[in-house]
């Protein structure tokens, strides 16, 4: 028995090696590109190392001449605002689902309940026309005001209410604390957990999100870094595979970092979406 | 009594700003689509013409159309099942007794984290004719020297380098969801069948894949849904055009053409992306059916 398991193991081994290795694969010619000169990337010999790496190509979308810094600056406020915005009102939506008693309160949930199952992409043109007629083409808030609430994570939070016990709030009732107060005193303090979670996946959509730019943003200095990482590369007409290699690195790099950092909310934010 | 209206008072304060957002955006936005479809929109003069059905009948003459919804349909063919059987093979073997469980699936989950555009721009170089693929074929003799293939410019190539591009980076969400459930099977199922004498074969088959049912079918359904959506990295790999030759078109990319593009064709547009949704609800609607009444039993 112990003789059959061996070699099993090794296999387990070798399969998981060859998964990590394909995973990993892309992001290490990415990075070794990001320090190369395009000569050597577009002679057709390139090495994953070689002596002619440097940090130019990082230098120059630093530099003064490239648009770079400014959308990495634009990518970080929308993704942030967006973010603080979603931990306020899904968690003030969860909770008075939750815990409120209010009229309308159930046909509110349904209401949710069928919104939620809208096909995104689907609404692409008339979310254009009303992005038009709000009168904010061309601007951040257009980034951001659509999708500053997210049904998704308010039923999260509706759930983690409904789990919660009470007795915390009642005792600040009693203790003469408002209600409103409460709930961002007492109530917000402790969901942290489940608003943390919300937290690095609203973050890393706001931060990822390519097609609202795109339809929305015309000023090339209004920008967010990944519609600003295609224009790098079409505006520029040859293929500058070293500046894009270098710019698509440092547009990883954030949510990777939040990734390492915040990996437990990772974690139970995904098995909350399996238990759906 | 006091106390009573307050309460009521700040339920609304805290869901009206959700209840706005979302009946606009996707409430109305839903709406606005359906009304769409039945007119012909002018942009320029803030025009809406009632045409009854004319561009649902056009969609039926529409090469154009018929090709992305041809190329969708290959996209989510190939890719739901490639990215489903490999997710689970990696949660298989995530979950066995191996060690640096924690290292492996840290890596494996990078992808995920990766936007749209970025992966895109990394795939892009890859497979760009001098690049590293082209490179690693021609070394291990795949490729005649000189014989390079043109990946990004190729209607034969353009497409499936997108589907890998698609599972390489759906993979590992899905691995994800699959771990979580593996990980609560509870062991004793295996054990009582162990008492029974099943063979591993044995045990995968009755009590694994039975088991993993459930999630099978929301990964499924999550996929397909996903799938029939596809827009980003078809529109950054062709520059939003769908090409080369229309290869890379998908149904939302038209859609996008469509309004956007020089044929300014906004209300037969919103006929594409309202037929897609209804087709995306029936399908979710179905499955959702099927699914519960299973459980029945």
């Amino acid at each position: 028995m112990v003789k059959k398991i061996k070699p099993m193991r090794i296999i387990l081994y070798l399969i998981m090696i060859l998964i990590s290795f394909t995973t990993l694969y892309p992001f290490l010619w990415m990075i070794a590109a990001s320090f190369m000169p395009l000569r050597e990337i577009v002679g057709g010999s390139m090495r994953l190392i070689s002596p002619y790496m440097s940090l130019d190509n990082y230098l120059f979308i630093f530099g003064v001449a490239s648009d770079f810094p400014r959308w990495f600056l634009n990518s970080m406020i929308v993704a942030l605002i967006g973010t603080i915005a979603n931990l306020f009102l899904n968690t003030m939506a969860g909770y008075a689902l939750s815990r409120l008693e209010f009229p309308g309160r159930q046909q509110v949930y349904y209401a949710l309940l069928a919104l939620i199952m809208i096909p995104g992409q689907v609404l692409l043109v008339p979310n254009f026309l009303l992005i038009n007629a709000l009168g904010m083409l061309d601007s951040h808030t257009a980034l951001v005001v659509p999708v500053m609430v997210n049904i998704g994570f308010i039923f999260l939070m509706r759930q983690f209410f409904i789990n919660f016990p009470s007795e915390c709030e009642e005792a600040a009732y009693i203790d003469g604390l408002g209600r409103i107060t409460c709930f961002f005193r007492i109530c917000m303090p402790l969901a942290r957990t489940a608003i943390a979670t919300q937290a690095v996946f609203v973050f890393m959509s706001f931060w990822n999100e390519f097609t609202r730019p795109m339809l929305y943003i015309r000023t090339r200095a209004l920008f967010t870094l990944p519609f600003g990482l295609q224009s790098f590369q079409s505006r520029d007409g040859g293929q500058m595979w070293h500046q894009v290699m270098a710019a698509a690195t440092i547009t990883v790099l954030p949510v990777v970092i939040l990734y390492f950092v915040f990996n437990k909310y990772f974690m139970i934010g995904i098995r909350m979406d399996g238990d759906k | 009594m006091k106390r009573k209206h307050r309460e009521t008072l700040q339920g609304y304060i805290f869901v009206t700003p959700s209840i706005i957002v979302s009946s606009i955006f996707l409430g109305i936005g839903a709406l606005f689509v359906l009304f769409l479809s039945f007119h012909h929109v002018n942009l320029l003069t803030n025009n809406y013409r009632f045409i009854g059905f004319d561009n649902y009948i056009r969609a039926l003459n529409d090469p154009m159309l018929h090709r992305a919804i041809r190329n969708t349909l290959t996209f989510s063919a190939v890719v739901v099942p490639t990215q489903t059987f490999l997710a689970l093979v990696v949660a298989a073997v995530l979950n066995s007794k191996i060690r640096f469980k924690k290292t492996f699936r840290s890596i494996v989950f990078l992808p995920t984290l990766t936007s749209s555009a970025a992966l895109t721009m990394i795939f892009m170089f890859m497979f760009n004719i001098r690049g590293p693929i082209n490179q690693a074929l021609l070394g291990m003799g795949f490729l005649a020297e000189g014989g390079n293939i043109n990946f990004l410019q190729s209607t034969t190539w353009a497409m499936p380098v997108i589907m890998i591009m698609n599972i390489w980076s759906t993979v590992p969400f899905y691995m994800t969801l699959y771990l979580a459930s593996l990980q609560e099977l509870p062991k004793s199922m295996y054990e009582a069948a162990e008492i029974d004498g099943a063979t591993e074969v044995r045990k995968f088959f009755h009590i694994t894949i039975p088991y993993l049912r459930p999630i099978t079918v929301y990964v499924i359904l999550t996929g397909v849904i996903g799938t029939l959506q596809m827009f980003d990295q078809a529109f950054i790999f062709s520059d939003g055009d769908g090409g080369p030759a229309n290869a890379t078109l998908t149904i939302t990319l038209l859609v996008y053409r469509y309004a956007m593009g020089p044929a300014n064709a906004m209300g037969y547009a919103a006929m594409i992306a309202m037929t897609l949704m209804v087709f995306i609800l029936t399908i979710a609607f179905i499955v959702n059916r099927l699914n519960k009444e299973e459980r029945l039993y």
